[in-house]
């Protein structure tokens, strides 16, 4: 076992071990939970930088196990699970934060934090999964973990909204794992690290692959909330907030939008896939999602409702930028976008949260004037909406542009069509909210206001929407610098030899 | 090698109506006894095969060592079997020697 | 190969130690339980050494008392004998200890104690001496030597499942009584038609005989029948679901964990070793229709009960399916993989089901009845047992990494590789039923009842916590121990690669 192993498994036990020693812990020692969490993600997020150090300098870090001939755990640690692995620690130190202040008082906190750190592990394992049998692992792992957190109220509604979640993604688990199987029975064992099987196959069982493709899609689909296998996100908002942010950010629908990008760019490899000739439909399903959620997104009233169509359709900016994976910078844009939303889309959802912490609000026509009411959440929620729609200097206009650009590149100029529509509908939907909250007039009393902390809301709910909103500016501002999301996506792209 | 064939028949059709018995019969006492006949059937097969093999008036001793250890076995079941029954009749109303009553029903609740 | 009686006589051991604790615990009548704890420890630490063995000198047989057959009882251990061994080892010391927490948690309510405290004294020896059966049976070398264990074994678990006392329990263990005689008849028929045609009773004289003679068919489908019944595969499976789901929590779990195994194993190693010459490929295709229909018809019925213990019945039924499916699919894997995938499901499912029993054993002391939509707020009781729960159900529902997942991979693999894809969609809808089923009753536990919570009862014993955890950890975390079990299965790989020499199309 040499260090880089260590390293890897450090990165897992960071979580895991706080995870279950909160299990343990007995409800009302919140302080110790509270330092355990902490410690566990500062932890895990300088070992992880550590790692990110190591890849770039080109060090191997690989951990094997075989379980059966032909099936083997492995844990591998390359760019592409470096960004994401970076991304998910980094959110899950501000979700917790955030969470220890919205969960203040309310009971089974042991469970949720034990069932929360026990979800970034398996979030980070996806990351590392160095083959598709341990995405399998890490990918039915999530939903288990993500169950007991869906449910945590306990209500009536909360439990119809688990079951259907379970049954979407246990459904799409087992699509998953067929896939899997037949795509080994037909190619034999394929690991990440290969960037796609030998195209000698695809003249003996083309057909059979293109079938294993599409459901090796839906697979992960279910969880990337690709329509129509998205039903079972926007019932998913009963759960608490920190809960909606791992779930829409930190963890699942990126874990299935990682999914896409492994199976496109390490599974098959571009030039199977171009081969091929599946990439337009999944061209298409991107862009039919992308319409779809944002058309549904403008009918909603509920906040959380109208973030979660949003996230719908932002997600599948990931899939679009996959399905030109022949354009380096439609990659690039792809690839970028993982990141991007996952920290516009966590502000929304912590601003969100914030509201019906403070106030009660949860319906966008009571948020008539609450900027004035709540000034410093209400300039995060700005940002990460004006970031959705691609206005500059924010993140959110950098992956568009990226898209765009290798849309042009490949002459494909649908896809400006499509980035221009749907950025119109994003402003539709959010730009009302925008006016309404800073320039409308406060309609009454609020519905359930509460005075928490000393500030508008309490340090821990404010603190975290500020830090990710100045991320989401900063980095739009710094993306062509030498240290920046960008600038690794490049590096990853690069090692594609694209 | 007649006598043989006669008495594996006559053990096949006792191990049939044996089993015809517990299919059909709803009452403990016939089931157990059926169970009985079929068991009587299957060791007098047993004891007609032990003619066969070495012919010429020898026996083969080991379906001796299997009949005599099949009785032992029938007969301790065949105690358990009515041990049961008798708690059977005891705690539901089946009346063991008269009657038919259904002991079919048996209700999946009420544990 | 096979060595000399010294070395191999400790092959006798997992025989002989829990019938000497069986008769002790009769004959005394305070500590039983440590008699049967001392015995259930010995047991495995000896199926350890024999592993052990195994591993180092290859398989092994003993002639007890220096008779070699046809007239001497023979022992024999190999890869499988010695892996469902284990299972019964580990399986075993969970429930001897969850027994211990059951029995003291009921005597410990003054109502009824001197009837627990009876249930008690039953317990432990009809316990044992199941134990000595199945050791036997999964031990013995000889087929008349099988029907003795068979016979041990049903009359014990017979007598087991009775022991709570209460009229359906006494119904269903009558039925269960009936049917497990009846199928050791139908099974001694067969012996008789199989002594017939070959004249030997060893089974290793007989797999070399079997071959050859004509007539066997009919032996092997007496035989088949006869276990199949006491396997409880649909549509012979109808007195199952009441006989375990109303018997005592321990009880229950030896019933589904175990007792349905042995007879499984044996029907396995017939149509695998002994008759394989003679098992045609419309017959496996029958075995693994019906397996198929068990797997759906178990699964729906288990999502369909009101009773937690009904539920956890029907899905034993659903799972032995699974074992079943195993067998049209063998015929294009190699020797080792059919037993991996049977062995794999088999240690699974015993581990999970014995936790999931056990847990629903405890929730059942904890609210006084097993209501399914009823058991709001026991997440916050009883932590542990839902834990155990839920890791065995994820196990029985064959997610990675448990055991069952590398079965099923395994199976699916197989169908792949014979294009019978019908059976992946069985496969796959078992597991997504098994979810539902596993769920409905999870999603419960998360319940937070409204309005006051029952007046907190004292916790659990931690006996009646801890060894549910436990064995689901272990059915959980099988698959990432997968090279080990897949190691001594090929030690003992019992002539299975020469029955299919390169079988792979």
């Amino acid at each position: 076992m040499n260090s880089g192993q260590l390293l890897l498994i450090a990165i897992l036990l960071s979580s895991f071990i706080p995870g279950i020693i909160i299990f343990c812990l007995p409800e009302e020692k919140h302080r110790l939970r509270t330092r355990l969490n902490l410690c566990g993600s500062i932890l895990k997020i300088a070992l992880i930088l550590v790692m990110n150090a190591g890849i770039y300098y080109g060090h191997v870090y690989e951990i094997r196990i075989p379980l059966i001939p032909g099936v083997e755990l492995l844990l591998n640690g390359d760019p592409l699970s470096a960004l994401f692995a970076t991304l998910s620690s980094v959110l899950w130190l501000l979700t917790t934060i955030y969470a220890v202040g919205y969960l203040e008082g309310s009971p089974n906190r042991s469970h949720f934090f034990g069932y929360f750190s026990l979800c970034v592990t398996v979030t980070i394992g996806i990351a590392l999964a160095g083959n598709l049998v341990t995405f399998l692992l890490f990918y039915e792992m999530l939903t288990l973990t993500t169950y007991p957190l869906v449910i945590h109220r306990g209500t009536e509604k909360s439990l119809r909204a688990g079951r259907n979640y379970l049954i979407y993604a246990f459904s799409g688990g087992a699509v998953f794992l067929v896939a899997v199987v037949w795509l080994q029975a037909v190619v034999g064992p394929v690991d990440f690290s290969a960037a796609g099987f030998s195209p000698s196959y695809l003249d003996s069982h083309g057909p059979v692959l293109t079938i294993i493709f599409v459901l090796l899609i839906i697979g992960v689909g279910v969880k990337a909330a690709l329509v129509p296998l998205h039903g079972w996100l926007p019932q998913a908002m009963v759960a608490p907030a920190p809960v909606s942010a791992l779930l829409h950010a930190v963890a699942v629908v990126k874990a299935g939008a990682f999914g896409i990008i492994r199976i496109v760019l390490d599974v098959y490899g571009a030039q199977n896939l171009l081969l091929l000739g599946v990439l337009p439909l999944l061209a298409a399903v991107a862009t039919v999602t992308i319409f779809y959620g944002s058309i549904r997104a403008l009918q909603q009233d509920d906040l959380k409702r109208r973030l979660a169509y949003s996230t719908i359709s932002q997600v599948s900016y990931i899939a679009l930028g996959m399905s030109m994976v022949d354009q380096p910078l439609a990659v690039i844009g792809g690839l970028i976008h993982l990141v991007h939303q996952g920290l516009m889309k966590i502000t929304l959802f912590f601003c969100a949260g914030n509201l019906a912490e403070t106030l009660g609000i949860h319906r966008i026509s009571e948020m008539s004037g609450v900027a004035r009411r709540m000034p410093l959440t209400m300039a995060a929620f700005s940002i990460g909406a004006l970031g959705m729609i691609g206005i500059p200097p924010t993140v959110g206009f950098v992956s568009k542009w990226y898209l765009g650009l290798g849309g042009l590149a490949g002459g494909n100029w649908w896809l400006l069509l499509v980035l221009v529509v749907s950025s119109l509908l994003n402003a539709w939907y959010f730009l009302p909210i925008l006016t309404s909250a800073w320039f409308g007039k406060q309609k009454g009393e609020w519905p359930e206001e509460m005075y928490i902390g000393r500030y508008e809301t309490s340090l821990m709910l404010l603190v975290p929407p500020l830090v990710t909103a100045f991320i989401v500016l900063a980095a739009g501002l710094v993306a062509n610098a030498q240290i920046s999301p960008l600038a690794w996506v490049r590096f990853i792209v690069r090692g594609y030899g694209l | 090698m007649i006598t043989t064939l006669l008495y594996s028949l006559t053990g096949l059709i006792l191990f049939g109506m044996g089993f015809f018995t517990l299919i059909i019969h709803s009452h403990p006492l016939r089931k157990i006894l059926a169970v009985n006949v079929m068991g009587t059937g299957v060791f007098l097969i047993l004891v007609a095969t032990a003619y066969i093999p070495l012919g010429q008036g020898e026996i083969d001793p080991v379906p001796h060592a299997m009949v005599l250890t099949g009785i032992v076995v029938s007969v301790s079941v065949t105690a358990l079997a009515l041990i049961l029954a008798c708690r059977v009749q005891e705690t539901s109303n089946i009346t063991l020697l008269k009657g038919t009553k259904q002991s079919e029903d048996i209700k999946e609740t009420g544990a | 190969m096979i060595f000399h009686v010294d070395s191999a006589s400790w092959i006798i051991a997992p025989v002989i130690l829990p019938l000497i604790a069986g008769l002790l615990c009769f004959l005394f009548n305070r500590k039983i339980f440590i008699i049967a704890l001392a015995a259930a420890l010995a047991n495995f630490l000896v199926v350890c050494f024999l592993i052990w063995q195994l591993l180092n000198f290859g398989p092994m047989r003993s002639y007890i008392g220096g008779w070699q057959p046809p007239l001497g009882i023979t022992l024999r251990t190999d890869g499988p004998a010695l892996l469902m061994l284990l299972m019964t080892a580990i399986t075993g010391l969970g429930v001897t200890l969850y027994a211990r927490g059951y029995f003291s948690h009921r005597i410990s309510d003054p109502v009824r104690a001197f009837r627990h405290q009876r249930q008690q004294r039953y317990f432990w020896p009809l316990w044992m001496l199941l134990l000595t059966g199945l050791n036997g049976l999964f031990l013995s070398g000889d087929i008349f030597n099988l029907y003795v264990t068979l016979e041990l074994i049903g009359i014990s678990a017979a007598s087991l499942a009775a022991l709570s006392g209460k009229p359906a329990s006494q119904r269903a263990s009558f039925r269960y009584l009936l049917i497990s005689l009846l199928g050791s008849l139908t099974y001694l028929l067969g012996i008789v038609f199989l002594y017939r045609t070959c004249g030997v009773l060893d089974l290793t004289l007989l797999r070399n005989l079997a071959g050859n003679e004509s007539g066997m068919g009919a032996a092997l489908a007496l035989l088949s029948v006869g276990l199949l019944l006491k396997t409880a595969l649909v549509p012979l499976h109808f007195w199952l679901p009441p006989a375990h789901a109303n018997a005592l929590a321990p009880v229950s779990v030896i019933l589904s964990a175990l007792v349905v195994k042995a007879s499984f194993y044996l029907l396995f190693r017939f149509w695998f070793e002994l008759f394989a010459p003679i098992v045609t490929m419309p017959a496996l295709n029958f075995m693994g229709t019906l397996g198929a229909i068990a797997i759906l018809w178990g699964a729906i019925q288990a999502m369909r009960q009101h009773r937690l213990k009904l539920m956890v019945a029907y899905s034993t039924v659903s799972q032995l399916g699974y074992l079943f499916v195993a067998f049209p699919l063998s015929r294009i894997t190699e020797g080792a993989e059919v037993w991996s995938i049977v062995i794999f499901m088999a240690l699974t499912h015993a581990c999970a089901k014995s936790a999931m029993f056990m847990a629903a054993g405890s929730v059942y002391l904890h609210l006084g009845h097993d209501r399914i939509k009823d058991l709001g707020g026991v997440r916050a009781s009883l932590p542990v047992t839902v834990f155990a729960y839920g890791i065995a159900g994820v196990s029985l529902m064959g997610l990675p990494p448990s055991g069952a997942f590398i079965a099923k991979w395994m199976l699916l693999s197989s169908s792949f590789a014979s294009s019978q894809w019908w059976w992946v969609l069985v496969i796959m809808t078992g597991s997504l039923l098994a979810m539902i089923y596993v769920f409905r009753v999870m999603s419960q536990f998360f319940v937070i009842p409204e309005g006051d919570v029952l007046d907190t009862p004292e916790p659990l014993s931690p006996l009646l916590e801890w060894p549910a955890l436990i064995l689901a950890l272990i059915s959980l975390f099988l698959g990432l121990f997968a090279p080990w079990p897949l190691h001594i299965l090929s030690q003992g790989s019992t002539g299975l690669a020469l029955i299919f020499p390169g079988a792979l199309p």
